[in-house]
């Protein structure tokens, strides 16, 4: 297979400060011939000018003014690759415990989650949080990069130690964020060893390359479910040409739709059949998930933006009584009680939040009961209510349909991202 | 069915969903057509969005008037093929109101000129959200731009206080006076915009296409010689063949020594290309490390 057949390989990197992260990644795009001249150039300009006496690779994803001031990285940067075997799409985060928001952003999206570890210093608060980030949003696959090897000697034994506290960490978590995919690579993004190249200064390793092991990885699909197709936007031209087209315009999140399918209207509950479906690339008889259409019905009943056609068994659940955990994204704590505006898929209803019955000790992965605030970078688990019914499922089974962004009434900032809990 | 390779299909699928998200989700949207590669791209993607209805976006050019006579020309002939009525909104027209001032000197360029025009223009129309043809692999300050990204009353883009963007679920709502940028081949790199366009036989303007040009060598770069450019003492008009990769204001666009008169051929040099689209043609860009962010701020695309 080639990289143009394969979808591309969603991932987050998340690390502490000066684990190395910036490196790391400089080192993936270089190595892996990603760069252009001129950005290499530029590397090498802005590391002399700082007085470096070699080029500073992680001057590559340094974007924004404010963060080259402080030397930090301070936004979810993406960026691109491609091997000949593997697209790349990475986000990269950054590491503070006050960018937790990006770390949420950059996983929202995320198959796989590369956290970067200093071997000197083994597992830190910030890893623990990047870890139960990446699990609390779904995120299949951890590959654990243990980096600066070169600075413990590439002791076999650090390694090992480094691996055991994460796997201690990853094994006390909550059952449901306990990950089903993790591996651990030894690098050291400085010289390159192991990023893209193997090395030899490792021989106790007998895994692949970071990138060789990343370009193995599965992507996160999931095919045999029941569809869930929102509509975002009903086509009717009116026109002279086209008189009585009414076509439901929409991104398949999940399961397969084919042509002459029974389907159901959710909430409302109205059945019908599937009578066409167009796609940007022509007619086809079966939609697979990800992929935008617009779908027709046999029967001429009230759709609208915000329904959602879904299959007849294995449909989604109809409620307004909703619980999720929650990550807290602005610095307005939480007002219990209060009401937000709730998109969900293509539907965006009133909400209000009953209740917080825990938050999240991150050191430890474990609850603890509610203590009064649910603020800035706070993880948690709520109960909502909305004005009206909402087309669910469980977070952990179906992101897109289980996701759900809580937004200010009065400033439409987005404050929050939950996700749905099973029922 | 046409056979598009399954990367290209994604950002397809994934730039529709984005167009038909915002023009649900706002009253009055607007589609910034220069009719550069990303800006056609963004266009042609638009109209597979909402097909087979009329586009539900108005189309409007931030004219600099500093324009190449051939790209003002695909401009009009490609829109009135597309039976799409065009709004244009001119620098020169702010600088005789006196909403700005025009800037002269061998590197003046109106591309700081433009956010006062588009601002003014998007107020003029009460637009609420703006389509530009923005990717994130642009430049480093683009890699961290949204997919929806807010600007203030005055058109200002604060890395620090954009909205955290989680999966695919957009925060569309305004507050009096903002507006919203919205980018919907955020995820496309160069070498995939000209995949698609090769995939798709989308038109561009002949001058993406290898040809003979009077150029003038400046700091690496070779600018069109022109009407509009000043010469710096020294300089001297050579004859070459180039080709152009991105269509800007005719005066800080620079041109790259190119053999390629196919799609084909500006896919092969494409994928060997060594130096960024940006760094090879964007003389404004050289000025400062921050510039494209100094820009973003004020308003620019
Ligand atoms: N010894 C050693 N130092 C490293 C390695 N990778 C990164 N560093 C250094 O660690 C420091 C922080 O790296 P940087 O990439 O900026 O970290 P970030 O804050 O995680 O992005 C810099 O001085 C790097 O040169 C490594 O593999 N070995």
């Amino acid at each position: 297979m080639s990289a143009n057949d394969t979808k591309p390989l969603r991932c987050a990197t998340a690390g502490s400060v000066d684990d190395g992260k910036s490196t790391l990644i400089g080192r993936l795009l270089f190595d892996s011939k990603s760069l252009m001249t001129d950005q290499i150039a530029h590397v090498d300009e802005a590391s002399k000018r700082r007085g470096l006496g070699r080029t500073d690779l992680a001057l590559l994803t340094d974007g924004l003014r404010a963060e080259r001031e402080q030397g930090i990285t301070i936004d979810v940067a993406w960026r691109y690759f491609a091997t000949p075997k593997r697209r790349f799409v990475l986000a990269d985060a950054p590491g503070h415990v006050q960018y937790t928001c990006n770390t949420v952003t950059a996983c929202s999206t995320a198959e796989v989650a590369i956290v970067l570890i200093d071997a000197r210093k083994s597992m830190t608060e910030q890893t623990r949080r990047h870890l139960f980030v990446a699990r609390l949003l779904g995120v299949k696959s951890l590959v654990l990069a243990i980096n600066k090897m070169d600075a413990v000697d590439h002791s076999h034994e650090v390694f090992v130690r480094v691996r055991d506290d994460v796997t201690a960490y990853l094994s006390a978590l909550p059952k449901n964020l306990r990950p089903v995919d993790v591996s651990f690579v030894p690098v050291a993004a400085l010289t390159g060893d192991n990023v893209v190249e193997p090395t030899r200064a490792m021989p106790w390793y007998d895994g692949p390359p970071l990138l060789q092991h990343l370009e193995s990885l599965p992507n996160d699909e999931q095919l045999d479910a029941g569809a869930r197709f929102p509509v975002q936007w009903v086509i009717r031209p009116q026109s002279d040409d086209h008189p009585d087209y009414r076509g439901y315009a929409g991104r398949l999140a999940s399961g397969t739709l084919s042509v002459g399918q029974q389907v159901r209207v959710a909430p409302k509950g109205r059945e019908t059949t599937i009578t066409k479906i167009e796609t940007a690339r022509g007619d086809v008889a079966e939609l697979t998930a990800g992929v935008s259409a617009t779908v027709h019905l046999k029967d001429d009943i009230d759709v609208s933006r915000g329904d959602m056609i879904v299959a007849l068994d294995d449909g989604p659940r109809i409620t307004r009584e909703i619980e999720a955990s929650i990550t807290w994204l602005h610095e307005t704590p939480a007002r219990v009680g209060g009401t937000y505006w709730l998109r969900h898929t293509t539907r965006e209803v009133k909400a209000t939040l009953e209740s917080v019955d825990a938050t999240f000790d991150v050191l430890t992965g474990a609850e603890i009961p509610f203590t009064g605030t649910l603020g800035l970078n706070d993880l948690g688990r709520v109960r909502l209510k909305t004005s009206a019914p909402l087309c669910v499922d469980a977070y952990r089974d179906r992101r897109a349909t289980g996701a759900l962004v809580l937004v200010d009434a009065s400033t439409g900032e987005t404050v929050a991202g939950a996700m749905v809990l099973p029922e | 069915m046409s056979r598009l390779p399954g990367h290209l299909a994604s950002l397809e699928d994934e730039a529709i969903f984005v167009l038909r998200e915002t023009v649900a989700s706002r009253e009055r949207p607007v589609l910034l057509f220069s009719a550069g590669k990303d800006s056609i791209l963004t266009f042609h993607l638009a109209r597979k969005a909402f097909a087979p209805a009329r586009l539900p976006i108005a189309v409007m050019h931030v004219d600099t008037g500093h324009n190449f006579p051939e790209v003002i020309a695909f401009r009009d002939a490609y829109l009135k093929a597309a039976d799409v009525p065009l709004l244009v909104a001119s620098v020169e027209e702010s600088i005789r109101k006196g909403r700005v001032a025009d800037v002269t000197g061998p590197r003046a360029s109106r591309n700081a000129l433009q956010s006062v025009t588009l601002l003014d223009a998007i107020r003029d129309h009460k637009f609420d959200v703006a389509f530009g043809g923005g990717r994130r692999d642009e430049d480093r300050a683009r890699a961290k731009e949204r997919i929806v990204s807010v600007r203030d009353d005055l058109g200002q883009w604060d890395p620090k206080s954009q909205r955290p963007e989680l999966w695919d679920v957009f925060n569309m709502r305004l507050r009096g006076g903002e507006h919203l940028r919205v980018f919907p081949i955020s995820n496309f790199t160069e070498l995939d915009v000209w995949e698609y366009i090769h995939a798709e036989k989308i038109d561009v303007p002949s001058i993406y296409y290898a040809h003979t040009r009077e150029v003038i060598e400046r700091d690496g770069m070779l600018l069109a010689n022109g009407p509009h450019l000043t010469h710096l003492a020294g300089e001297r008009p050579i004859i070459t063949r180039v080709r152009f990769r991105t269509v800007g204001d005719a005066t800080c666009t620079g041109a790259v020594r190119s053999d390629a008169t196919t799609i084909e051929g500006i896919l092969e040099e494409t994928i060997s290309a060594t130096v960024t689209e940006r760094g090879a043609t964007r003389a404004d860009d050289k000025f400062s490390e921050a510039a494209m962010e100094d820009r973003k701020r004020e308003g620019y695309f």
